[in-house]
């Protein structure tokens, strides 16, 4: 029988072919068929904290209690969806809401008051605090920029 | 091209030589060759294990948090009750898989020269995977868990003089509660799979060297009248061709009956109404029980857990006592001593489940 086996291999008559083509193709299929049946549910398991961050984000206005206290010449810093934000009150009296992820790589910058400026500890990147503008630095864009409305309760930031 | 490629790559990794070892292997053919499959069956069902596992690490949170993390792989995560399901089930099939694979392989006598070690790497892999079980019983950190690890730490706790000490060492504490799952966990994740992973290849390697075993009634053959396929792909084929019906069998089971998880493990709520120990500890507990009750007291115990022992050493060390092909009576004697394991282990489980009535 062993010898059988091998022997087989050696010649195919053109109708095996025929089948064994067949028979690729079904089980091709099958395996796609499972390949999906797995893959699916193992891709919505893992995507599941995506999916949740994605509905969080689809805030358009957030409303920071008694924010409208904040002192002149400081910052809030504050999510906005699942993204950092930071609000500042200026010394002039104005209020600007900037997001506060740096444009070149992503880290968090921070308000400088002394200096009047938004700063990025990873690589230096500056930003103007009014108008989210880069203004030194590797930086290729200027901060996202909020619209903020005051009242008695609350800072309401909203998108632009 | 391709031969260029392939030429490189034979030079530096030895192609060749793996595919002749791989042809070379054949695998024997008779009525009992159904049996040659469990071990492939449980190798499957060890890496859908890994699989699952990792899949549940993405989200499990030991320690404190550790009930409301499977909460939420549950009941939040999409298809995470299908994953948990799997894992559990597969752990269930997996331990299932090796009794009928070590079954097999004492009636077909493989544990003979020059196969020892095949069956004792076989053992240890098998209490390894009920180490598993036991300590992944824990992490859901549910009212069953809680109450099957204080259940269960009984056993290291029967030790003499030292007992106490070992079990507050494995509790990490005088109370089953986060520190104990957070040390499972490690446990279960960690000191386990390194143990077991070079243990499986230790195991692995010994079957490609001495290939499979025939039963006794094969081997009185001549060896011309001895039928035999290769490996690869014949067996090969075949093999995954029961892959394919043990992940069906699996996504049955893991999909119409999902894992459940019960109220979190509170010491102060009694113990839940038909708790029992799972399947494959039942007949332990139940032959313990019964021991006790035969032989009461305190040397009793001690006594009971002696015959309970002697019982496991005889059965690992089976092949010193039948470790030839023409031991004859020994191997008849062996024969009995498997049937008997066999049905003691049959009965004790029914009445365990009996009694639960």
């Amino acid at each position: 029988m062993s010898e059988l086996t091998s022997k087989h291999i050696v010649a195919v008559p053109p109708d095996d072919l025929a089948t064994r083509r067949l028979f690729l193709g079904v089980a091709s299929l099958a395996g796609l068929g499972y390949a999906a049946a797995i893959g699916y549910p193992v891709y919505r398991y893992l995507a599941s904290p995506i999916e949740e961050n994605a509905a969080a984000s689809a805030v358009t206005e957030v409303a920071l209690r008694d924010a409208q206290k904040l002192p002149p010449g400081s910052a809030l810093m504050f999510k906005f969806g699942s993204q950092p934000a930071m609000l500042i009150h200026h010394r002039d009296n104005t209020w600007t809401a900037l997001g506060a992820v740096c444009t070149h790589l992503g880290c968090t910058v921070q308000y400088v008051p002394a200096r009047g400026v938004i700063h990025c500890n990873c690589h230096g990147g500056e930003y103007d605090p009014h108008t989210g503008q880069n203004i030194s630095g590797p930086p290729p864009r200027p901060l996202k920029r909020y619209v903020v409305k005051l009242n008695d309760e609350a800072a309401v930031v909203s998108r632009a | 091209m391709g031969s260029a490629i392939y030429n490189w790559l034979d030079e530096r990794l030895g192609l060749t030589e793996a595919m002749a070892l791989a042809r070379e292997k054949r695998v024997p053919v008779h009525g009992h060759s159904f049996w040659y499959y469990w071990g492939g069956i449980t190798l499957f069902l060890f890496i859908a294990q890994a699989l699952t596992g990792v899949l549940l690490l993405v989200y499990f949170r030991p320690g404190a948090d550790a009930y409301e993390s499977v909460r939420q792989i549950t009941y939040q995560m999409h298809f995470g009750w299908l994953i948990r399901s799997a894992h559990s089930w597969c752990a269930n099939l997996m331990i299932f898989a090796i009794f009928v694979h070590m079954f097999s392989v004492f009636f077909m006598k493989a544990y003979r020269r020059p196969r020892e070690f095949g069956w004792f790497t076989g053992l240890a892999l098998l209490a390894l995977t009920m180490l598993f079980g036991f300590s992944g019983y824990l992490l859901p950190m549910d009212e069953l868990s809680y109450f099957a690890t204080k259940v269960g730490l009984q056993i290291p706790a029967g030790v003499t003089l030292i007992g106490p000490a070992i079990e507050d060492m494995i509790r990490g504490g005088a109370e089953v509660g986060e520190f104990t799952v957070q040390r499972f966990f490690a446990l279960h994740v960690v000191v386990l799979p390194a143990l077991f992973l070079p243990l499986l290849g230790l195991h692995l390697w010994l079957v490609q060297k001495h290939g499979n075993a025939v039963p006794p009634a094969e081997e009185a053959k001549p060896a011309a009248a001895r039928l035999s396929i290769p490996f690869f792909p014949n067996f090969f084929a075949k093999d995954l061709a029961m892959w394919l019906i043990a992940l069906n069998v699996l996504a049955l089971l893991a999909s119409l009956f999902p894992w459940g998880l019960g109220r979190p493990g509170d010491p102060l709520v009694p113990a839940p109404p038909g708790i029992h120990p799972e399947w494959y500890f039942m007949s332990s507990f139940e032959m313990l029980k019964v021991l006790g009750r035969w032989f009461p007291g305190a040397a009793g115990e001690a006594l009971g857990m002696i015959i309970f022992n002697a019982g496991l050493v005889l059965w690992f060390l089976i092949p010193f006592y039948d470790g030839s092909n023409d031991s004859g009576r020994r191997g008849r004697i062996a024969h009995y001593f498997g049937l008997l394991v066999l049905f003691v282990l049959v009965v004790t489980t029914a009445a365990g489940y009996q009694s639960l009535k």
